[in-house]
């Protein structure tokens, strides 16, 4: 066996993002900045700033999205980044895909980094199928000669070959991401930066586009990069995994035992949400919402597998509570509307004084993915006495499927778990 | 452990940065990206139109036929030998190549955050790709200002190219300097303060009055001298001027101005190239 070598070597990397305005925000700021720059000295506001926890408000202006962040990948490894909403991830990623720059520390390679941040980059509406292949791989780093050659089977891939001299701006819009992927996967770099970009598609695409990504990281022995919030995926292509939260790594090391870190929770998640003074108003006071799976803890990752609990604490200062009552519009990652549900009409309406309300989500009925509430106190039934949209956001995660299994994302909206028998005759 | 561990890199990525941090391999690999490029931007611009690329002829024509109309008809501004058609269109094409450059260089960041923010490749592939496309529309226009050359030439007008002729493509690629120096500057004051857009809109305007374009220099310096030093120190209007008189000899021309024009171009276009490349690495935090 070659000794193995290392490829890419991440150290001390760390990104300040300032809050509210930016740059010259404040011109006093800049010009010290700029003051102790000449001088050669080191940033003076490096020094300050919060780690990066969206549920605290912030003390200080300036806030770290990834704090000294350090690893190492070797040739031919398959490194899984997994962490939650607001750890870090996608920042790591436009760090390594030099989209921006980090703050301190450097990234040093030995290979040509190409990322995937999203399919079909620049495509144009107005330019063909293949004159878009030719666009997209060159933005992506290929030359136009390494197009030429894989030409016929990135158009074979996509299954697009029909309508490969038609404008774009015709194609369905699953055609396109089946051509943007296409493209994509066809990508020879050495390092290959992946963001989630594998539930893309109809379901006979995604298995393509899966197979083929097992390919590319197991098969031609590349390396990769790779960020999901599916465990099931990280654990069947991943050969060692890092864990990020509040921006920097909690947990290094192989793919089974972070995967386990992460689902455990190894600090706190953003489920909860806790109300100040501004959700005082004159009927009612909101206190809590949270979200978790009944059985565990509020810090708790959210799984698919069981059931999931939406609980509101409100205080009702109204003497008619029984003309209130709550209602949750539920949309996912796109911004689609879910459903709604509420408490009218339920066993548990709101009374006079506390209030704490629970609503099951029974278990496999949500899909893996980042969701949404927006919360509504109803009055009378018809008036919309309190509005917030986004007022809590969770993540759901698919920790249970068996190696070998499809690892895509199912498609649709929701997954729910319906009875199956066998009918007698 | 190999020996080579600590060395061999093939690149760094890291906070620091060098004032003009240029990277000619890099952008030489990507050359296929800037065909690309140029390629799109001549393909989709004039897509379901009627008239389709005939719209890069039809807004000089009309411009140059206003001017015409305006300025020498009804404000009588004297264009010696040359008729007055040809003298504003020379004007006009080489100005519209300027502001072309200027305006879709200004919009590098702007109008590229989406594909700037999702994958990397030298940002200056796309001021380039702009400033090699509006080239190719500016050489057509020429070709339909020898086309009227040519016409006017036989109808018997005393027009004649000058012995500088071989300048001209000197001041082409100066006019492009400018645009995308100016454009690069621009660009990253608008990823900043959008402001900078709007004025940029209406300082195009004010610029091309200054510059020459619809009246020749010596008229400036005749009529509002206390003014003229606004046109003579502007190196858009001696590039105009220079190019009216290698085409058509008619107005002035000296090296020491053509001397003058290149320095100011060259400090233009590496100001922008210095800022243009201190903003190209965190401007996506910013936009």
């Amino acid at each position: 066996m070659k000794e193995k070598e290392i490829i890419l070597k991440v150290e001390d990397v760390s990104k300040q993002y300032r809050l509210g305005l930016i740059g010259t925000g404040t011109l006093g700021d800049d010009l010290k900045r700029f003051w102790y720059k000449i001088r050669g000295k080191e940033d003076p506001f490096l020094k300050i700033g919060d780690s990066s926890d969206r549920n605290k408000s912030a003390t200080s202006d300036y806030v770290w999205a990834l704090r000294n962040i350090d690893f190492d990948v070797q040739k031919g490894e398959v490194l899984g980044i997994i962490g939650k909403n607001g750890a870090g991830k996608s920042t790591l990623l436009k760090i390594l895909s030099r989209i921006t720059l980090p703050t301190q520390g450097q990234i040093k390679t030995r290979g040509r980094i190409a990322s995937l941040l999203e399919v079909g980059t620049g495509f144009h509406p107005e330019l063909t199928g293949l004159e878009n292949i030719y666009l997209n791989g060159a933005i992506l780093g290929m030359t136009k000669a390494e197009i030429q050659k894989k030409e016929d089977d990135i158009v074979e891939f996509s299954g697009c070959k029909m309508y490969i001299d038609t404008p774009v701006k015709r194609y369905s819009s699953g055609m396109r991401v089946r051509l943007a992927f296409a493209v994509a996967a066809f990508l020879e770099p050495d390092i290959l930066v992946i963001d989630e970009v594998l539930a893309v598609g109809d379901a006979e695409f995604q298995k393509k586009a899966i197979g083929k990504m097992q390919d590319i990281s197991k098969g031609e022995g590349r390396t990769v990069l790779f960020v999901s919030h599916n465990m099931a995926s990280v654990k069947t292509l991943c050969t060692k995994a890092i864990v990020l939260e509040h921006g920097s790594i909690v947990f290094s090391g192989g793919t089974d035992e972070a995967v386990s870190y992460y689902l455990k929770g190894g600090g706190e998640v953003e489920n909860t949400k806790d109300f100040d003074e501004d959700y005082d108003k004159a009927e009612f006071k909101l206190q809590n919402i949270s979200v978790y799976n009944s059985g565990n803890k509020v810090k708790d990752v959210i799984k698919e597998s069981q059931d999931i609990e939406v609980k509101t604490e409100i205080f009702v200062k109204s003497n008619t509570p029984e003309n209130l009552h709550i209602t949750y519009h539920m949309t996912n990652e796109l911004g689609d509307a879910m459903f709604s549900f509420s408490n009218h009409k339920s066993g548990a309406p709101l009374k006079k004084g506390e209030n704490t309300l629970l609503c099951n989500i029974p278990a496999k009925f949500l899909q893996s993915g980042q969701y949404f509430l927006s919360l509504i106190v109803v009055r009378d039934r018809k008036h919309a006495a309190f509005v917030e949209r986004d007022i809590i956001s969770f993540t759901v995660v698919d920790s249970s499927r068996e190696i070998g299994e499809y690892m895509g994302r199912e498609p649709g909206y929701i997954r729910p778990n319906f009875n199956w028998s066998i009918a007698d005759d | 452990m190999k020996f080579h561990q600590d060395d061999n890199w093939l690149y760094t990525i890291s906070a620091k940065r060098k004032l003009i941090d240029f990277n000619f391999k890099e952008i030489w690999q990507y050359r296929d990206l800037l065909v690309l490029f140029v390629k799109r931007d001549v393909i989709t611009v004039y897509k379901q139109t009627i008239l389709g690329p005939l719209w890069y002829l039809i807004q000089p024509l009309f411009t140059a036929l206003t001017f015409t109309l305006i300025f020498n008809k009804v404000a009588n501004i004297e264009t010696g030998t040359v008729p007055p058609f040809l003298f504003n269109l020379a004007g006009i094409s080489i100005w519209n190549y300027f502001k072309s450059c200027l305006t879709s260089t200004s919009n590098t960041f702007s109008g590229n955050a989406g594909i700037f923010s999702k994958v990397y490749f030298p940002r200056i592939i796309s001021p380039l790709s702009s400033v090699i496309s509006n080239l190719l529309r500016f050489l057509i226009q020429l070709l339909v200002f020898i086309a009227f050359y040519i016409y006017y030439y036989l109808n018997g007008a005393a027009i004649s190219i000058n012995e500088y002729i071989f300048i001209f493509p000197l001041l082409i690629i100066l006019m492009a300097l400018q645009g995308l120096g100016l454009g690069m500057i621009i660009s990253s004051m608008v990823t900043k303060y959008r402001d900078v857009k709007f004025l940029l809109n209406f300082g195009v305007q004010l610029l091309m009055y200054v510059s020459a374009v619809m009246y020749p220099l010596a008229l400036m310096r005749e009529k509002l001298p206390q003014f003229a030093w606004l046109v003579d120190y502007n190196p858009l209007a001696y590039i105009i001027e220079a190019t009216r008189y290698v085409l058509l000899n008619e107005g002035s021309f000296s090296l020491r101005g053509l001397a003058y024009t290149s320095l100011i171009t060259v400090v233009i276009f590496f100001i922008g190239l210095i800022i243009f490349n201190k903003t190209e690495k965190t401007f996506i935090d910013t936009v």
